[in-house]
């Protein structure tokens, strides 16, 4: 028996809503999606008219259907703003050749302008060649501190004055749950923020419009609008301990399906003693992006790759910024230290 | 899409195997029995001196019991509270300088009423329990979970939150309670055997008749869900230790939660969405309910070290299941969240203690001390502050607008509604109502639902019979709407902001 949709009581119900249970047919379901990110943008005051956005694209599910929302989106509130798409390219074989060709696709189909900043242009060294000599342990490390460096460079070349990423509740939530297990309180309260705010000299200002939009709604909306995207895990593998996390919100979803939203409730409901230190944020003297430290950690990471010792930007290796910046060489034991990496 | 957004350095260690010394790292004489954190071994006795320092140093350090204090010990037949009753025994039977002061008493609540136990099996339980509160000397309470529906409407009622006593300051407390002691010790010769007598004539084994054994199964078996069975059970059991503790003039209750259990009841109190109350729901003091105030003494404590001691130390504890005996790991959020970190833990040695000194960095807050102003309004379940006035851009309100959206203009008006918001369940076949009436379970539960907090809200969601609430909530409920009802009325004649009261 066809079930009807609950929402226009007209047409065929074709999907079951994975946020709220209820079933919808196409046109209801889009709409829904749609006016619901718009409700994320308005409330959250995101953007401002006439302002230059830039689009994390990945070529992934979730940049792709934030780049066709907010397409559409600026189109029927005439938010007035300009949209660009903004791709980092980590150089890893196999995975980013693929994604990439996708944001291309995606560039024409969408008419937004692209831009694509690569690692090896920025820093000089590609993700394989970095996993190459300091294995697939810290990895991520490297390519997370990298990415976030490498969209801002991206944005300040294209004169774009905010950013916003494909980040979704799940992710968002995951966020949160792995906050805790580390006991990262500082993190903890930063991370159900909607937006980073725009101080800091290097840093462009961050903000997540699907980031009450459940991960499983936006990979029904790419299916039912056909949109072109890639999708696989990076090769590399990942944290293992978001791991955890990942696999913990994905089962308590499967319990109660809006415990993703109430996780970020939960989240952006806690209330912090005083009294907890929070790092002060900074400039790196070398590069001059945001840092709580005399170096950034895009700085030192890569100062490591390049005298050939990883583990320098991995642990916490303060006292050594100075010798860095006076570009003096470590002594025999402290760099009997850096060298070694465990795999 | 790749997290990998932020730095995140330093990984977890794994577990690794200590080298075992075969003394004790304390007194470095006598061979070690034990091995509690990595690399600490000690000897029988230096361990349970660390164990009995412990319990005090908690106390010493918050500060929050007085001298002469009554104080309720909650107790579940479980390791930990039990093991909580033996550390005051011990502390009560120490000489001057390290004895504790405080005055106890015991409760414990019966649930197998909700857990669906058979008469006989409870009264087994309640039995061997017994035994063990009776050797204690302390007057206690057994108080059946069916109590629940003959409880005052008074209970939810929010009492304004005075800390640290009634402005008596910890150390004028310790010299009072000095003076009145020297007083009692000159009549304490002849008075010895009267003491003993009132005591056992305190305790109070309260008995609960069918019909209220039937509304309680009603009120469960009205529960779809696991989780929110386990909710609802939490939220009746700290309602029945509060109005016990009021009753009969305990100022405190203690919980026995140890350091692991709290964990678990952090992450699956974020997972419920019970952040905002998240400090006082795992602090070691916990305000809320105003004239009673909840501390846990426990939660330094790791539920191994308890193990160790009660065994070496003849620490008895009974077993009685409850609502997640042997259940599966997915059939609840709370044993869900229960079972992830003990296997986490089984890798990742600190999960627990990393997840515990989260809990230590919140903010416990007592917000009704503003000046004149009227306390914060009270969610009417657990009591803790309303969260549900979030702004616009908030989960809360986006989780709304998604439930609007997808029932569609037609049934989203709010007086018209008679299940917005729950497909499929048509309670009012049954009563006969129309299409736009209104039968009086979707009624109440769209007016009760104003009074929640956002995870009470979503245990109700779960419930199809709101009637089958105790009598206590749904008068309190009432009675709140009547007021809100009034000021609405006249608002316009208030000159303090008058939507503060309502939602
Ligand atoms: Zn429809
Ligand atoms: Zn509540």
């Amino acid at each position: 028996m066809p079930v009807q949709c609950s929402s226009c009581a007209l047409s065929r119900a074709v999907l079951k809503r994975p946020k709220t249970g209820h079933s919808l047919c196409k046109a209801c379901f889009f709409w829904a999606f749609e006016e619901e990110v718009h409700h994320t943008v308005v409330s959250g005051r995101l953007f401002s008219r006439g302002e230059t956005v830039g689009i994390g694209a990945s070529g992934g599910k979730d940049s792709t259907v934030l780049a066709h929302v907010m397409k559409v989106l600026n189109e029927r509130h005439d938010y007035g703003l300009k949209l660009l798409l903004l791709s980092v390219d980590e150089g890893i074989t196999g995975y980013r050749d693929d994604s990439l060709e996708t944001v291309r696709r995606n560039q024409q189909q969408y008419d937004l302008p692209l831009k694509i900043v690569s690692y090896q242009e920025l820093y000089g060294w590609t993700m394989d060649a970095i996993v190459k000599q300091v294995g697939l342990k810290n990895n991520c490390t490297f390519c997370g501190v990298f990415r976030r460096q490498a969209l801002d460079r991206g944005a300040v070349m294209l004169n774009v004055d905010k950013i916003c990423t494909g980040h979704n509740a799940d992710d968002v939530a995951e966020t949160v749950l792995m906050n805790v297990l580390r006991g990262d309180i500082a993190r903890l309260r930063r991370c159900t923020a909607i937006s980073t705010a725009s101080d800091g000299e290097g840093a462009i200002p961050r903000c997540k419009p699907l980031k009450y939009a459940y991960e499983k709604e936006i990979v029904l909306y790419a299916y039912f609008k056909k949109l072109d995207y890639f999708s696989t895990e990076c090769i590399y593998s990942p944290n293992a301990y978001r791991g955890h996390a990942r696999a913990f919100l994905k089962d308590l979803e499967a319990v109660r399906p809006s415990a993703i939203m109430d996780v970020i409730h939960s989240g952006e409901n806690l209330s912090v003693k005083e009294g907890v230190k929070m790092p002060v944020q900074g400039t790196c003297t070398r590069c001059g992006y945001i840092s709580s430290q005399a170096l950034c950690k895009s700085c030192v990471l890569l100062e490591g790759l390049n005298r050939g010792l990883p583990k320098l930007g991995i642990g916490k290796h303060h006292r050594l910024h100075g010798k860095i910046l006076a570009q003096q060489p470590l002594t025999q034991e402290e760099e009997k230290k850096l060298k070694a990496v465990d795999f | 899409m790749c997290q990998v957004d932020e730095e995140y350095s330093g990984h977890l260690e794994r577990r690794s195997v200590p080298g075992v010394s075969k003394t004790c790292v304390k007194c470095k004489e006598s061979t070690a029995v034990l091995i509690i954190r990595l690399g600490d071994a000690f000897c029988r006795s230096c361990f349970k001196e660390y164990f009995v320092h412990k319990f005090r140093a908690m106390l010493g350090k918050n500060r929050v019991i007085f001298p002469g204090e009554k104080v309720l010990l909650a107790v579940s037949g479980g390791p930990a509270s039990s093991s909580m009753l033996a550390q005051v025994q011990e502390g009560l039977s120490r000489d001057a300088p390290k004895k504790l002061r405080f005055v106890p008493g015991i409760i414990y609540i019966d649930e197998g009423g909700a857990c669906g136990q058979s008469a006989e099996e409870r009264e087994k339980a309640v039995a061997l329990l017994e035994n063990i509160l009776r050797k204690t000397g302390f007057p206690y309470y057994i108080v059946p979970l069916e109590q629940v529906f003959g409880l005052p409407d008074s209970v939810l009622e929010s009492v304004s939150c005075s800390p640290e006593g009634s402005g008596l300051s910890y150390k004028a407390a310790v010299v009072q309670y000095i003076q009145q002691n020297e007083v009692k010790q000159r009549h304490s010769e002849s008075a010895g055997e009267e003491a003993q007598d009132a005591m056992a004539r305190l305790s109070v084994h309260s008995q609960y008749g069918p019909e209220h054994r039937q509304a309680l199964e009603r009120l469960f078996s009205s529960l779809k869900t696991l989780t929110a069975k386990e909710d609802m059970l939490q939220t009746l059991r700290q309602h029945l230790i509060l109005h016990t503790a009021r009753v009969s003039g305990y100022s405190k209750v203690m919980m026995g939660d140890s350091c692991t259990r709290l964990s678990i009841k952090l992450l699956s109190n974020i997972s419920l969405g019970r952040g905002a109350a998240l400090a006082a729901d795992t602090g070691f003091s916990d305000p809320r309910y105003g004239d009673v105030v909840i501390v846990r003494p426990m939660r330094d404590y790791s539920s191994k070290e308890i193990a160790f001691y009660n065994r070496l130390f003849g620490v008895q504890s009974v077993f009685i299941p409850g609502l997640d005996t042997k259940v599966p790991d997915k059939a609840s959020i709370q044993r869900l969240t229960e079972s992830f970190i003990i296997k986490l833990q089984a890798d990742f040695p600190s999960t627990v203690s990393t997840i515990y000194r989260t809990s230590e960095k919140l903010h416990t807050a007592c917000p009704p001390l503003n000046s004149s102003a009227e306390p914060a309004v009270k969610c009417l379940l657990c009591l803790c502050a309303l969260d549900t006035k979030a702004d616009e851009a908030s989960a809360f309100q986006a989780i709304l607008l998604s439930e609007r959206l997808s029932v569609g203009k037609a049934q989203s008006d709010p007086p018209s509604s008679t299940t917005a918001g729950s497909p499929g369940q048509s309670c009012c076949q049954e009563s006969g109502c129309g299409a736009g009436g209104c039968c009086s379970t979707s009624r109440a539960s769209a007016d009760l639902k104003s009074l929640l907090c956002y995870s009470c809200r979503l245990t109700m969601k779960d419930m199809t019979a709101v009637d089958s609430l105790p009598q206590y909530i749904t008068l309190e409920a009432e009675k709140r709407q009547r007021r809100a009802q009034m000021k609405q009325e006249i608002s316009e004649f208030l000159l303090e902001d008058a939507d503060d009261d309502q939602e």
